[in-house]
């Protein structure tokens, strides 16, 4: 019971983690595209995955997402909007990139 | 393991806790609910912007305009205030009203820090003629990162108005969801701003 409701509440260690980890996945995708030692590709993957790692910490370290809050309510509702914002910028991307390349065309 | 010692010894004070901490629990979700929704603005804004990124009109391409080093240190005042903020929450619930004033002040300094950074950038580039007007591109990331700064603005109005009511009403049932609220916020806005860093400005500038 005492684990859980510190949890719920985050500790002082879970939060210096949290911050450590955070600027550690800032510096690195910096220091990838200031070097330049990449190639494109690379350092594009290299930016979206410590973009989405950070999140993740973000979410755990900070926000105490986890499926014990509220009974997974706020996990629930956070994958939902997920869903939505895949739909609105993946089809956003899509359909506009379509129209680009078909006005090209014509 | 201390709880279920407090379980035995006094049922009353417990049971009540625990009413209580789902009124405060049903209002935290609300919010949750709330960021959810301005995630969504914040998606159709990245949206909009990933479309128009190319459309520069023969203005500067990002690359040309983004200061990295400028926006690294927003990024990590931004970084930092989120963890101090983290530390004020833990004084709350260590009942301790004065460190949660210090984090609170602490956090709003370090908001200010970024605010900085960001009027600068702006007032820069409007300077240049690289305004907002100038091409689709810059249209639309005035408008994204924009939006964000109006949400920061607002987060440090809303931590002055929290250290106003911590002066004159404490810590209480009122003031405790609020500032768990505003934590949630300031957290959501740290976690959007890494979405800018690393979708406009690092990959802008490749």
């Amino acid at each position: 019971m005492s684990a859980s409701s510190t949890n719920a509440h985050g500790s002082v260690k879970s939060y210096v983690t949290g911050l450590v980890l955070s600027l550690i996945l800032t510096i690195i995708p910096f220091a990838v595209v200031m070097s330049g030692a990449f190639s494109v590709l690379a350092t594009v993957i290299v930016i979206a995955v410590t973009a989405v790692l950070q999140i993740l910490v973000q979410l755990v370290m900070f926000m105490h997402m986890s499926t014990k809050a509220d009974e997974g309510w706020n996990l629930m509702s956070f994958v939902f909007t997920l869903t939505i914002l895949v739909l609105v910028v993946g089809g956003s991307l899509w359909i506009m990139q379509h129209l680009h390349l078909n006005m090209m065309i014509g | 393991m201390s709880t279920d010692t407090l379980n035995h010894s006094s049922h009353h004070p417990v049971e009540h806790e625990e009413e209580h901490h789902d009124a405060s629990g049903t209002k935290l979700f609300g919010f949750w609910v709330y960021l959810m929704s301005d995630l969504v603005i914040f998606g159709s804004l990245f949206a909009t912007y990933a479309v128009l990124m190319k459309g520069t009109a023969g203005g500067p391409t990002g690359a040309d305009i983004f200061e990295l080093p400028l926006i690294l240190f927003g990024t990590f005042a931004l970084l930092i205030s989120s963890f101090t903020f983290g530390m004020g929450v833990l004084a709350m619930h260590a009942n301790r009203v004065g460190q949660v004033k210090v984090w609170l002040i602490i956090t709003f300094l370090l908001g200010l820090c970024f605010l900085g950074m960001e009027v600068y950038e702006f007032q820069h580039l409007i300077h240049e003629g690289y305004g907002p007007d100038r091409s689709g591109f810059l249209s639309a990331f005035f408008t994204l990162v924009g939006t964000h700064g109006l949400h920061v603005t607002f987060g440090m109005i809303w931590i002055l108005v929290m250290l106003v009511q911590l002066y004159t009403k404490g810590l209480n049932d009122m003031t405790r969801p609020r500032i768990l609220c505003l934590s949630l916020f300031w957290h959501f806005l740290d976690i959007v701003w890494i979405c800018v860093f690393s979708f406009v400005y690092l990959m802008g500038v490749l």
